[in-house]
């Protein structure tokens, strides 16, 4: 094994899930499942070290070189455009980017239509490409809470199952993009820790296509 | 007066090396004035990193621009001629707003530019020296080759219509899942859909890389464009401690440039630290006739390089308000002498990091 390699992982079941995915592919460090207040785990045996962090700045930290590889949602890579290799659709956490609203809403083209989201790039280019009149609103979370009390016409944001939207009396009308996790890679690490990157893609691929 | 290196910081040191380097491959210093007419910007928007201009008037009524940009200004004030080759190198500061914190920020650049009636021995002298001054920088460092006629070529007759960004896109993050998909997309045949994957995925070593592409194609347009890639880079040969890739990722900045282009990374910088290529189209839309190549080096990135001393001054010299001021001098110069940096103050300072105190008549450690 040559470099130790610097992996940002998503708090949160998804990240325990891509972590077993890790771990099959050769890059395993079982502390890092363990029940402990440490912030980073080390294996120098396989030569990887793991850090759990808020998923929405495992981009950050990849692509300011504190991480060599991680694992971002394609709706963060969508929203900030971080400058990162994607390397690999890891197929898991499977949902979608949805425009919903009250059901039965209709969209009249005489009104600006106003928009409550947490991807605001996202939804400025989305409704740029419809040339779209959109009053942006950037809320931080109770997203679903927005239509109902009157403060945006329509949401865009992300849907799993839509149980949430459908007991709120919403519904999901248009899908925006299919969003999945990701392998990301730092642009630099990429060329001094490829042998070791390389090996971690392939370990993951072979997981992904034998899955489908 | 004799200049002691280990005072200069990293980017000083840089600058010194490659200053001596381009000037033995006949670069000339072009220095510029810090201020441009916006107009020049303006009609070039297409060709600038960052849009976004810094402005104002002038004494006289005229729009002026602080630098955005350095080749722009060189291109501007280089002549055509057959058999003319202008060679110049830059050290400058331009402005340009920050893709991440959306401010305005100066950064210090340093490069070269080749333009004229170049010849391939003039690609190649360019890429070696892109990559020698990523050897300067630091061992062990890598320079990307990418040539954007391979990507033309691998595109050309393929309908991508408006998904046409989103596939550079893809190409530019290495994300051969996101090509595939938009292929499917846009009813592109499996072959050429396979061979824009593997253009994605591509990286490595020249021969190892381009060997595996040809295998993959036989589009004679294609063929042509890796033909001619492969032959600039076997003119290019090999620089010492620096590693040269074949990566076809380098496509974001297709407005500016045509032909090569390359990038490179020094270990411990997250980015890359050097940005370059072929721009004859910046020349053609300035009414040239000549074509040009260039590159940047970041300087102000190898910051990061830069080692963190523990300390700010060797010794700390405690003096009180009687001490008489020629034994003050006297032991400051006696320390300076040893090789020492002195900092004298008449009261322990709360912030200064020092290795030693000593108060003028004690000595403590």
């Amino acid at each position: 094994m040559g470099q130790m390699l610097q992996i940002a992982l998503p708090k949160g079941r998804l990240g325990e899930k891509v972590f077993k995915m890790f771990a099959a592919a050769g890059f395993d460090c079982p502390e890092a499942l363990e029940d402990t207040r440490k912030l980073i785990f080390e294996n120098p045996e396989a030569g990887v070290c793991f850090f759990w962090v808020k998923p929405s700045d495992v981009a950050i930290y990849v692509e300011r070189g504190a991480a060599d590889v991680g694992v971002v949602g394609k709706d963060i890579l969508m929203e900030y455009k971080p400058e990162l290799f994607e390397l690999l659709d890891l197929e898991v956490g499977k949902c979608r980017l949805a425009v919903a609203g009250k059901k039965g809403f209709y969209d009249s083209t005489e009104h600006t239509l106003r928009v409550a989201t947490k991807f605001p790039s996202v939804t400025m280019e989305y409704y740029a490409k419809k040339c779209r009149d959109i009053d942006i609103i950037k809320l931080n979370g109770s997203i679903e809470l927005a239509p109902i009390l009157g403060l945006s016409d329509v949401i865009l944001d992300i849907v799993e199952t839509g149980k949430t939207l459908l007991e709120n009396d919403l519904e999901p009308f248009e899908t925006v993009a299919e969003v999945s996790a990701r392998l990301v890679a730092n642009r630099s690490a990429f060329q001094f820790k490829n042998e070791e990157i390389q090996k971690l893609l392939e370990g993951l691929k072979a997981q992904v296509e034998a899955k489908r | 007066m004799s200049i002691d290196s280990t005072l200069l910081k990293s980017e000083e040191k840089v600058i010194l090396k490659l200053r001596g380097l381009y000037r033995k491959y006949g670069y000339t210093h072009f220095k510029m004035s810090k201020f441009e007419e916006y107009d020049l910007y303006a009609t070039n928007k297409e060709f600038l990193v960052s849009d976004s201009v810094i402005t104002f008037t002038d004494t006289s009524g005229k729009l002026m621009a602080l630098k955005p940009d350095v080749t722009l200004s060189i291109v501007k004030n280089s002549a055509d001629g057959a058999g003319l080759v202008n060679r110049f190198y830059y050290n400058e500061n331009v402005y340009r707003i920050s893709d991440k914190t959306h401010h305005y920020k100066e950064i210090m650049q340093t490069g070269l530019e080749c333009i004229g009636d170049l010849t391939p021995y003039h690609f190649c002298e360019v890429v070696r020296l892109a990559a020698m001054s990523l050897g300067a920088i630091s061992e062990g460092s890598v320079l990307n080759v990418s040539h954007l006629g391979v990507i033309s070529a691998a595109l050309d007759g393929q309908e991508f219509g408006v998904g046409r960004g989103e596939l550079l896109s893809c190409i530019e993050n290495k994300n051969t899942g996101g090509v595939r998909a938009l292929c499917q997309q846009y009813d592109i045949g499996p072959a050429r859909t396979a061979f824009l994957e593997a253009l994605t995925a591509a990286y490595g070593e020249p021969k190892e890389v381009l060997a595996t592409l040809r295998a993959k194609t036989k589009e004679k347009k294609i063929l042509a464009a890796l033909e001619e890639f492969e032959s600039i880079l076997a003119l290019c040969g090999r620089v010492e401690g620096v590693r040269l890739s074949v990566d076809f990722s380098l496509v974001s900045d297709m407005n500016y440039y045509n032909g090569l282009t390359f990038r490179g990374y020094v270990q411990g910088v997250p980015t890359s630290v050097l940005r370059g290529g072929q721009y004859d189209k910046l020349m053609e839309k300035m009414g040239k006739t000549s074509r040009a190549i260039g590159f940047a080096v970041y300087l102000d990135l190898l910051d990061r390089l830069e080692k963190k001393s523990d300390y700010d001054v060797d010794v700390l010299l405690l003096v009180s308000e009687s001490t008489p001021t020629d034994a003050i001098l006297k032991e400051t110069e006696a320390l300076i002498a040893k090789g020492k940096t002195v900092s004298v103050q008449t009261k322990m300072p709360e912030k200064l990091r020092y290795k030693q105190a000593i108060t003028l008549g004690k000595e403590s450690l």
